[in-house]
C-alpha cells in the first residue's frame, strides 16, 4: 500500500514508535526511524524489520535542536529521495508535582515533546510543499486532554501539540498536506511499565475497558491516517484510549 | 468471493441505501459483512440499485423497511434481523433528515421530527440490539454525527441539537458497555457530496465550502472508510471517540 513511500518516525525504535515503524514497513514504506539514545535496540529493530522483508534505516539525532533535525531530514532526503510521512512520536517524561518540578524538568520535556515536533515539521515542510503532498501525524496523549498529577510538563507538551497540529492543518489545507493528532491512552510500553505497580493499577481502574492498550492498536490508527484516501481528514484528533477521556 | 476481513459479521446500517449510508453499506459489504439496510419504502428500490453496483457482493445485501423514529418498529426490525441472521455485530446509526428553518420560524413539529429520527432513532436502535451484543460480548456501534453537531449552523437548531446529542449518547453507551467487548464511537463528517447537501441552496453550499480549509466537499466514500475502520475487530481499544472527517472545517 505504501510502496515507494518514505516515512520519518521520531522515537521510532521503541514503544509505540516501534509499532508504528513495524506497521509502516509491513505496508511497504521505507521508515527512517529517529532515536536519541539506544543504538543497540535501534539496530536490533532494524535487523528484525529487514528480516521480515521491510525497509528501515535508523538516524541518531537530537530532536530538541532544530539544526540537528534539519541535518537528519537532509540525510534522509539524500539517502531516500523523498519524505511522504512525518510521524512526530518521540517523547519523554520527567514526572514531578509542580511544587517540586524544576525549570529544567519543565523545559526538557517541552523541548523534546513539543518543540521537537515543530523542529522536525519545519525541517521537512518545504520539501512536502514543493511536492504538493504530505502527511504529518503528531502523537499526543490522553494526558494532553485531561492533565495528570505529576505531569504538568508532559500534559502541557501534549496539549500544545493540539494547537500546533491545528494551526499547521489550516496553513497546509490547500497544499495537499494533512496534519492530524493521534492521542493514545495508557499503552503497554516501557514508559507506562515504569509507573509503580500501585499507581498503574489505579490508572487501569480508571480506564472504562480496564486494560492497557497495545502499541499496535495505536499504530493502525496512524497508518490509517497516512493513507492517500484520508485526504479529507485534517486538523483532527483521533483518540485510542479504551474510553478514558469521557 | 466473500473472504474480506469482515466475513461472517452482520451489520445494520440505518439509512444505508443513499448518501453516506450507501457508501458505508458498500464499504462493509466490500469487506465481507452481511449488511441489512434499514430504510423507508422508497429505499427498497434504492437498495436494489445499490445491489446492482456491488461487484460480486450483492448477495450480502438485505433490506428491512421501517421508520427508526418508532421504538416498536426498531424492535420488530431487529427481531427479524436476528431471526434471519442470528446475531448483530455492527450497528451504524446513519439515518438522518433535515427540516431547516431559523428558530423563530421553526415549528414544534419540525423540531420534533428531526430529533425523533436523528437522535431518538439511534437510541431506539441501540436499545433494540444491545441485549444481543451483550450476550455475544461483541459489538461495534458507530453513530454518524456531523460537523454541525460541533459548530451549530444557521437554520439548523433541530439538526445541530440532534447531532450534538448523539455525541453525549455515544459516550454514555461507550461507558456503559466498555467491559463487554462493545465499542461505541461517533464519526462526524463535514459537508459531504450527498443529495442532502445538494438540496441546500447553492449560496449555502458555497458558504460551507468557503468555510472548509480544504476548500471542497467531502466524498461519501471518505466518510465510509472511517466507519469501516472503526467497525474492524482490531479497533477494540477505540471507544467513546469522535472521529472528525471534515477537511479541517472544525478543529
Amino acid at each position: 500500500m505504501f510502496k515507494d513511500r518514505v516515512a520519518i518516525v521520531t522515537g521510532g525504535t521503541r514503544g509505540i514508535g516501534a509499532a508504528i515503524t513495524t506497521a509502516l514497513t509491513q505496508a511497504g514504506a521505507h521508515v527512517a526511524a529517529g532515536y536519541s539514545k539506544g543504538k543497540d535496540s535501534a539496530e536490533a529493530l532494524a535487523a528484525k524489520v529487514r528480516e521480515q522483508g521491510g525497509s528501515m534505516s535508523v538516524h541518531q539525532g537530537r530532536i530538541d535542536d532544530f539544526n540537528d533535525c534539519q541535518r537528519v531530514v537532509d540525510e534522509v532526503l539524500a539517502q531516500f529521495g523523498r519524505v511522504d510521512f512525518l510521524v512526530n512520536n518521540a517523547g519523554i517524561t520527567a514526572d514531578k508535582t509542580l511544587r517540586r518540578m524544576t525549570s529544567d524538568d519543565w523545559r526538557g520535556v517541552i523541548d523534546v515533546n513539543l518543540s521537537g515536533a515543530f523542529n522536525m515539521t519545519k525541517a521537512v515542510l518545504e520539501h512536502m510543499i514543493e511536492r504538493g503532498s504530505g502527511r504529518v501525524i503528531n502523537i499526543s496523549s490522553v494526558i494532553g486532554e485531561t492533565g495528570n498529577v505529576g505531569q504538568a510538563n508532559y500534559a502541557a507538551s501534549k496539549a500544545g501539540l493540539f494547537g500546533f497540529t491545528k494551526s499547521l492543518a489550516l496553513e497546509m489545507a490547500q497544499k495537499g498536506i494533512t496534519a492530524n493528532v493521534v492521542a493514545p491512552g495508557f499503552i503497554g510500553t516501557e514508559m507506562v511499565e515504569a509507573i509503580p505497580k500501585a499507581a498503574l493499577d489505579k490508572v487501569i481502574e480508571k480506564i472504562p475497558q480496564r486494560r492497557l492498550g497495545r502499541p499496535a492498536e495505536v499504530a493502525r490508527v496512524v497508518e490509517f491516517l497516512l493513507e492517500d484516501e484520508s485526504a479529507y481528514i485534517t486538523g483532527a484528533v483521533y483518540t485510542v484510549n479504551g474510553g478514558l477521556d469521557m | 468471493m466473500n473472504q474480506g476481513p469482515l466475513k461472517g459479521r452482520v451489520a445494520i446500517v440505518t439509512g444505508g441505501a443513499r448518501g453516506i449510508g450507501a457508501a458505508i453499506t458498500k464499504a462493509l459489504t466490500h469487506d465481507g459483512a452481511r449488511v441489512v439496510v434499514i430504510g423507508l419504502q422508497a429505499d427498497r428500490d434504492r437498495t436494489e440499485t445499490l445491489r446492482a453496483s456491488l461487484n460480486g457482493t450483492g448477495s450480502l445485501l438485505h433490506f428491512q423497511e421501517g421508520n427508526v423514529a418508532q421504538f416498536a418498529t426498531c424492535q420488530a426490525m431487529v427481531e427479524r434481523v436476528l431471526a434471519e441472521h442470528g446475531k448483530i455485530d455492527i450497528l451504524v446509526n446513519n439515518a438522518g433528515i433535515t427540516k431547516d428553518r431559523t428558530v423563530r420560524k421553526m415549528t414544534v413539529e419540525e423540531w420534533q421530527a428531526v430529533l425523533d429520527v436523528n437522535l431518538s432513532g439511534p437510541f431506539f436502535m441501540i436499545k433494540a440490539v444491545l441485549d444481543n451484543m451483550l450476550a455475544n460480548k461483541y459489538g461495534r456501534i458507530v453513530n454518524i454525527s456531523s460537523v454541525v453537531g460541533h459548530t451549530g449552523n444557521f437554520g439548523q437548531a433541530n439538526y445541530a441539537a440532534a447531532k450534538s446529542g448523539l455525541l453525549g449518547l455515544t459516550k454514555t453507551v461507550a461507558l456503559e458497555t466498555a467491559r463487554n467487548g462493545i465499542t461505541v464511537n461517533a464519526v462526524a463528517p463535514g459537508f459531504t457530496r450527498t443529495e442532502m447537501v445538494a438540496a441546500m441552496p447553492q449560496a449555502a453550499i458555497d458558504m460551507a465550502v468557503s468555510k472548509t480549509p480544504g476548500a471542497r466537499l467531502g466524498e461519501p466514500s471518505e466518510i465510509a472508510r472511517v466507519v469501516r475502520f472503526l467497525c474492524d475487530d482490531n479497533s477494540g481499544f477505540i471507544t467513546g471517540a469522535v472521529y472528525d472527517v471534515n477537511g479541517g472545517m472544525y478543529m
